[in-house]
Parts: C-alpha cells; sequence; structure tokens
C-alpha cells in the first residue's frame, strides 16, 4: 500500500463501532478524511484494508490500516497521547477500563439486535437481558461523572454510541431505558455536552429510521 | 523478586485450561511469585464467584485482593504491572500493538471456537466446518507471522510477547487434537513457520512447565466429549 500521509477512516454513518473511533480522534483534535462505504458495494480499499473481516471502521494511518473499533481506540489514545487521555495510566484501573469496554462489546449490539429483529417470546427474553445489561453498567458507572471517573476515558467512548439506538430499541420492545436504568441516561445527555459526542452521534430518530428500512429489507413486521 | 516484595497474587485456575495457561506463562515469564488455585472441575468456588461475578469464569487473577478478569486483559495487566521484570510481552510500537491485539482477538472469535468445535459439533458434517475453519485459521495465522515476526522466532521478536502467550498456550490442545482425530493441525508443508514457532515457544522453561502434557489432554477430551454426547445440546 502506497505510503500516504496522513489519517483517514473507513466507516458507514450509523455504525456505532465507527463512532467510537470518530468520537475518538475529535476527542484528540486529529484531522482526517472520512470516506462513508456503501456495506453492499465495499470498495477496493475497504476489501484491501480488512482482508480477513471485510468490515468497518478501519483507520488508516500512514497508509496503515488499524482493524476493530476498540483496538482503534487504543492505538489513537497511544499515537497521540499528548491530550485527553483516553485509558488511565494504573494498571488495575485500565484493566478496569478494558474489561467494561469489552463487556460493552460483547453484550450490547447483539442483544440490541435481537429486540428489533425477534418477535414475542423471544423479543421479551431479549428485553429482559436488554434490561439486566443496562443495570449492570448502570451499577458499574455508579454516582460518577463518566464510566472514566471524572474524565470521558475508554469505556465511555466504547458505550455512548449506543445510546442513539435507545429510542430504537424502546421502541420496537416497548420498554424505557429511563425507567430501568435514569443514570444511564443522565450520563448519555452528560456525555452529549461534549463536542466529540454532539458532533458524532446521530439523531436516534435516524436510527430508528434505518432500523426500520433493515427491518423490511429483512421481511421482519 | 519481580515487584512489590510484600504484594500477594493468587491466580484461580485449572489445569486444562488454556485460556488459564495464558496467565501462567505470563506470571512466569514475568517471574512473579503466585498461589495457584485449581477450580474443580463442574463447580465453581465462593471466591470465584464473588471476584468474577459477571462471567463467574476463569482464570481470575486476584492481586492484593483485586480481582482481574479475562485472560488478555489480565496478560496486559501482568506486563505494565511487572514492567520491570524481564522483556515487555507488548511490543513497543503502536502500530505493532495493534497488530498483535487483532491477532488475538481473531485467535479468541474464529480460531479457538473452531478448534473446539471439532470435539463439541454435534455432527460429522459440523465437525468438518470447524475442521476447515480450525486449518483456515491458521493458515491466516502463519501469513500473519510471517509479517510481524520479521524472520524472528516469536511473534514478539527476540523474545516471547503478547500474541506469542494468546497462541501459544492452546498448542497443548493443538497436539491432543492431532492425536485423537490423526491429522495435522500444524503441518511443516503448509504451516511450516508455526510449527518451528510451537517448537520454540514449548523450549522455553517456563512455558514447558505450564502447557499440559498431551496425554493428559486427550484423557480429558475423551471425558468431555463422553459428556456432550449424553447431556442434552448446550446451556
Amino acid at each position: 500500500m502506497a505510503s500516504e500521509k496522513g489519517v483517514m477512516l473507513l466507516d458507514f454513518w450509523v455504525s456505532p463501532f465507527g463512532q467510537r473511533a470518530r468520537i475518538a480522534l475529535a476527542e484528540k483534535g486529529v484531522e482526517y478524511e472520512y470516506k462513508e462505504e456503501n456495506l453492499r458495494d465495499k470498495s477496493e480499499l475497504l476489501l484491501k484494508s480488512n482482508p480477513i473481516h471485510k468490515k468497518i471502521p478501519v483507520l488508516i494511518h500512514d497508509g496503515k490500516p488499524i482493524c476493530e473499533s476498540l483496538i482503534i481506540v487504543q492505538y489513537i489514545d497511544e499515537t497521540w497521547s499528548d491530550k485527553a487521555p483516553l485509558l488511565p495510566s494504573d494498571p488495575y484501573q485500565r484493566a478496569q477500563a478494558r474489561f467494561w469496554a469489552d463487556f460493552v462489546d460483547k453484550k450490547v449490539f447483539e442483544c440490541g439486535g435481537k429486540l428489533w429483529k425477534l418477535k414475542g417470546e423471544e423479543q421479551e427474553a431479549a428485553k429482559t437481558e436488554m434490561i439486566e445489561i443496562l443495570q449492570i453498567l448502570e451499577a458499574q458507572l455508579g454516582d460518577k461523572k463518566y464510566f472514566g471517573g471524572d474524565i470521558f476515558g475508554f469505556v465511555d467512548v466504547a458505550f455512548v454510541p449506543f445510546t442513539s439506538w435507545f429510542y430504537s430499541y424502546e421502541t420496537c420492545a416497548n420498554f424505557s431505558v429511563e425507567e430501568v436504568a435514569p443514570k444511564i441516561v443522565k450520563w448519555a445527555k452528560r456525555c452529549m455536552e461534549r463536542e466529540s459526542v454532539e458532533k458524532t452521534l446521530p439523531d436516534p430518530k435516524k436510527v430508528y429510521e434505518f432500523v426500520r428500512y433493515l427491518k423490511k429489507r429483512f421481511g421482519i413486521e | 523478586m519481580a515487584g512489590s516484595g510484600n504484594s500477594e497474587v493468587k491466580l484461580l485456575g485449572a489445569w486444562a485450561s488454556p485460556y488459564v495457561a495464558r496467565a501462567r506463562i505470563a506470571l512466569n515469564l514475568k517471574e512473579v511469585q503466585y498461589e495457584f488455585l485449581e477450580e474443580q472441575f463442574g463447580t465453581k468456588s465462593e471466591l470465584l464467584l464473588k471476584s468474577n461475578p459477571i462471567y463467574k469464569k476463569i482464570p481470575v487473577l486476584i492481586h492484593d485482593d483485586k480481582p482481574i478478569c479475562e485472560s488478555l486483559i489480565i496478560v496486559q495487566y501482568i506486563d505494565e504491572v511487572w514492567v520491570s521484570s524481564g522483556p515487555a510481552l507488548m511490543p513497543a510500537d503502536a502500530y505493532d500493538r495493534a497488530l498483535h491485539r487483532f491477532w488475538a482477538v481473531y485467535i479468541d472469535d474464529k480460531f479457538v471456537p473452531a478448534l473446539f468445535g471439532m470435539m463439541r459439533a454435534p455432527t460429522e458434517e459440523a465437525k468438518a466446518e470447524s475442521k476447515e475453519q480450525a486449518l483456515a485459521s491458521l493458515q491466516l495465522l502463519e501469513e500473519a507471522f510471517g509479517k510481524i515476526s520479521k524472520g524472528k522466532p516469536f511473534f514478539g521478536g527476540d523474545t516471547i510477547g503478547y500474541l506469542d502467550v494468546a497462541l501459544g498456550a492452546f498448542v497443548g490442545w493443538m497436539k491432543a487434537f492431532e492425536e485423537m482425530n490423526g491429522f495435522k493441525l500444524l503441518d511443516d508443508a503448509k504451516t511450516p513457520l508455526l510449527c518451528a514457532w510451537a517448537e520454540n515457544f514449548c523450549n522455553n522453561e517456563v512455558v514447558g512447565a505450564v502447557i499440559p502434557e498431551t496425554a493428559k489432554l486427550v484423557e480429558l477430551a475423551k471425558v468431555m466429549q463422553a459428556r456432550f454426547k449424553s447431556a442434552p445440546p448446550a446451556n
């Protein structure tokens, strides 16, 4: 690959994984070129940059590709380390941050998907699961300003993109995030006061439109 | 002795678990003294349930009463705490770190399920699929090794690194499956670099002490397979 200087992000507007990278780059004040991918017609560059998974996001820094959103965020944090540290310096705190970001990865997206893909009893089960996940995260947040404490950190970046999906989860599965996890909702509002988050996250209504489009495409109603 | 002389390190684990092996190899490489608390197969101790309430799984590292869970997170923690003991497990360069992390995640998401799929799969067809996936994964890892090692014996270069630990902990089980199934996972013809790597890895003193004997794993696998056959489909 040609060693072009600079930073490029291959992404898809509604992807919470891509948004993690965008928020991290914004927190660090890094200038980059954003390239929107058509996931039904992936570009040569995407296929060449992520031949293993063929997925977005991919960060390309000086011609070298980095894949997997949480790995990208750590790379951004380590490379542009002069500003806005996302991971704490203490090893135990770092381990905790990695654990909870990984928890978000393992649980939220898949369960969220079940909420709009399934119906009836299966959907009810997924709803119970999602409420449990939100309450576990709420317990972890506690009364802190952010998951990172006073500092907007790795876990905040990992989880905040899913907040624009709350409206879709609530509407499809008929429950209220505010009722089951009020601290999470307040935390989400605090995050939206940050420019990096406010400029990156899509309107929840637009996310819901996208979910409805997916439901049509997959013949779910 | 490495680290603070008074710090107390415990590892909750099981002799056969490759995830636990990752933690043990890392602790041994860093010359950390620790107490190994063996969980009994089929039960979970109070301490485990208290230390890892979310997943209730081993390994759990307990350092001065503070638990750390998830094997890859534990390995990074060990590398960061006992930083002055022995060579670093994580590469110095941020891009190389991203590569090590990428392939470690790949091993967990793609290779390991395929590897154990060969034992757990309910049908011959599913078993064959797992075998294909396992072999394909190793082919990709062979290519990755070529690029990352840059002609040196390990993913970490001259010394064992994070990615070596991530994959190497599974060598015991790979040998067990080779013996049970009568075919090679690591093949001199198809994955020559990984064959040499596996030998170098296992020849390391601290690693050799951790990887279980192939015969013992084969015996355990047969017990587990019998359980899978008699038990109703998974939990």
